[in-house]
């Protein structure tokens, strides 16, 4: 089964963006599952549901939703090799850019949208910089120098990254993912696999459901802040 | 090298076969694209931008030199032959006028780049009326200032062979020198417009109709000379707009003094 793994900040087009790929899939007879991994909530299980899919929602609920999705891809992938599929998507809402979801050997997409700042590229981290394909979208909105600035400063931050833009709403482009989709590796299993890049650790207090601010209520991995002057220049 | 390009046709927003198979421009032609709201004017230019290979929603596709663009050149070098002014009205990027001239120009692998950026400023300032600076930030620009150094930018930064301008004719800057501008000798140029003086400026216009190319026209001898005798009335109308923008009161003699050129017939 191939692991296709989707990240990228809140609404850059991640679901609209794999529709159109998936859509392209399906033509050929390929049998896909989709897992969907945030927070809270989501409407995403019921959007990929309109191609037929076998669909799961994971939620994290209280806890992070980067360290919630690996303690729980073993068990992600055997119910996507329970499904059959030959390719399993996992879309993850990842929240704060920290992790980045790569599995080393698994196809790692990255999807940000050409209206998300031009710094965007350099803060958005780990999951930008250690993904094999950059996905941008939202070129519909731009100029044409805007989407080639934008680019430039991805390719900067990862100039190993096949960029593609792709347009969420038509589709424009999703062929070429598709293409890049179909010729990623094929794995057996996750077990023994390694995240292209360290989560943090976050067990203080707080993770455990702590409200109550100060340093009396604190404890376990705890960060104190180092001042330091920002001068204008 | 580019001697052709071929537009190679799909289907219309019915799902049918646009009506004509291909379309082929030359370097050096002006080629107007014309049609109502909606019809697929700025899907066809996109669709070279991109270099469609079948996979846009018109299905079409572009060929050079009769060859797929992959055989062509690759993508890298294939992206910076096409510049293109969209339709979009303001920048949403947040930089300076500066900044972003210097980032385009080293995406365009351009070497003198500080010297490129002063003069697109220089130039887009020619074309607007309260100028622009370096450091103002690209945002806080007007929709006329942004039209501006768009044109600025495809016309000296890019400066690409294949130049696409998708409806320069409402932002408040000239559109005739803007056009003039950015059709440099020798270059494929497709024009989105609605406006019949440039339409008929072109050597061809391009019909769109519910998605697909229906017509290719070629501009005929009556239509030049239409053109010509439209490019007088616009002049006319270009100086009494600047009289009026500038804060000028046209009194009667002033108007009595407008001289329209001759209303004789045009016969083909
Ligand atoms: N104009 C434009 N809008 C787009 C494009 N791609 C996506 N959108 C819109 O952006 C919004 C968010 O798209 P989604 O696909 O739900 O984004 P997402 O990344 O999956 O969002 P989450 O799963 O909630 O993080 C939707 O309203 C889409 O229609 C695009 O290329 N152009
Ligand atoms: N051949 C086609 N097949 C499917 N969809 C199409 C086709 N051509 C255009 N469209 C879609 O129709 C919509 C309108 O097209 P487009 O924006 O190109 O119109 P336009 O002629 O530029 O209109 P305007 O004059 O208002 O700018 C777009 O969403 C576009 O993607
Ligand atoms: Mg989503
Ligand atoms: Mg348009």
């Amino acid at each position: 089964m191939r692991l296709v793994i989707v990240a990228g900040p809140p609404a850059t087009g991640k679901t609209s963006v794999m529709l159109h790929t998936l859509r392209h899939i399906l033509t050929d007879k390929i049998r896909v599952a989709v897992c969907k991994i945030d927070c809270l909530e989501t409407s995403d299980h019921s959007t990929y549901r309109r191609l037929s899919l076998p669909v799961m929602v994971g939620l994290s609920d209280y806890i992070c939703p980067d360290h919630f999705y690996v303690s729980n891809l073993e068990e992600i992938f055997a119910w996507g090799e329970k499904q059959q599929a030959e390719i399993l998507v996992v879309e993850t809402a990842g929240l704060c850019h920290r992790c980045a979801p790569g599995i080393k050997g698994c196809l790692s997409i990255c999807v940000v949208d050409n209206l998300s700042g031009i710094d965007t590229p350099k803060k958005v981290g780990p999951v930008l910089t250690t993904a094999d394909v950059v996905v941008v979208t939202k070129g519909d909105i731009v100029s044409q120098a805007e989407r080639e600035v934008f680019r430039r400063r991805i390719e900067m931050v990862n100039p190993a990254a096949h960029v593609l833009e792709i347009n969420g709403l038509t589709g424009q482009g999703a062929l070429r993912l598709k293409k890049v989709v179909l010729a990623s590796p094929s794995i057996e299993g996750v077990e023994g696999r390694e995240l292209r890049y360290p989560m943090p650790s976050a067990v203080c207090s707080y993770c455990n459901g702590e409200t109550v601010i100060g340093s009396r209520y604190q404890m376990g991995n705890v960060k104190k802040i180092v001042y330091r002057e920002v001068s204008n220049d | 090298m580019i001697r052709k390009i071929a537009v190679l046709g799909g289907i219309t927003k019915s799902g049918v076969r646009e009506t004509l198979r291909m379309v082929e421009i030359y370097p050096g032609e002006i080629v107007a694209v014309v049609g109502p709201t909606g019809s697929g004017k700025s899907q066809l230019i996109s669709d070279i931008e991109y270099w469609a290979d079948g996979d846009t929603p018109s299905r079409r596709q572009i060929q050079i030199n009769d060859q797929v663009p992959a055989e062509f050149a690759v993508e890298t070098s294939l992206r910076r032959l096409v510049a293109e002014i969209s339709q979009n009205m303001n920048f949403v990027i947040d930089m300076s006028v500066r900044d972003f001239l210097l980032l385009h120009a080293e995406s365009r692998h351009i070497e003198n780049a500080l010297e490129v950026a002063k003069a697109v400023v220089d130039c887009a300032n020619q074309l607007t009326g309260e100028p622009l600076m370096m450091d103002d930030s690209l945002t806080a620009l007007s929709g006329g200032q942004s039209r501006a150094l768009m044109v600025a930018d495809v016309a000296l930064l890019s400066n690409a062979p294949i130049v696409l301008v998708d409806e320069i004719e409402n932002a408040g800057i000239n559109r005739l020198s803007a056009l003039r501008l950015l059709a440099g000798r020798g270059k494929v140029v497709l024009v989105v417009t609605h406006d019949p003086l440039l339409a008929l400026l072109a050597d061809k216009r391009i019909v769109m109709q519910n998605g697909g190319m229906a017509k290719l026209l070629t501009a005929s001898p009556s239509e030049k000379v239409l053109a010509g005798r439209l490019q007088k009335i616009d002049a006319v109308l270009c100086e009494l707009r600047e009289r009026i923008r500038l804060g000028g009161e046209l009194t009667p003699e002033a108007i009595k003094e407008v001289t329209w050129p001759d209303a004789q017939r045009v016969s083909a």
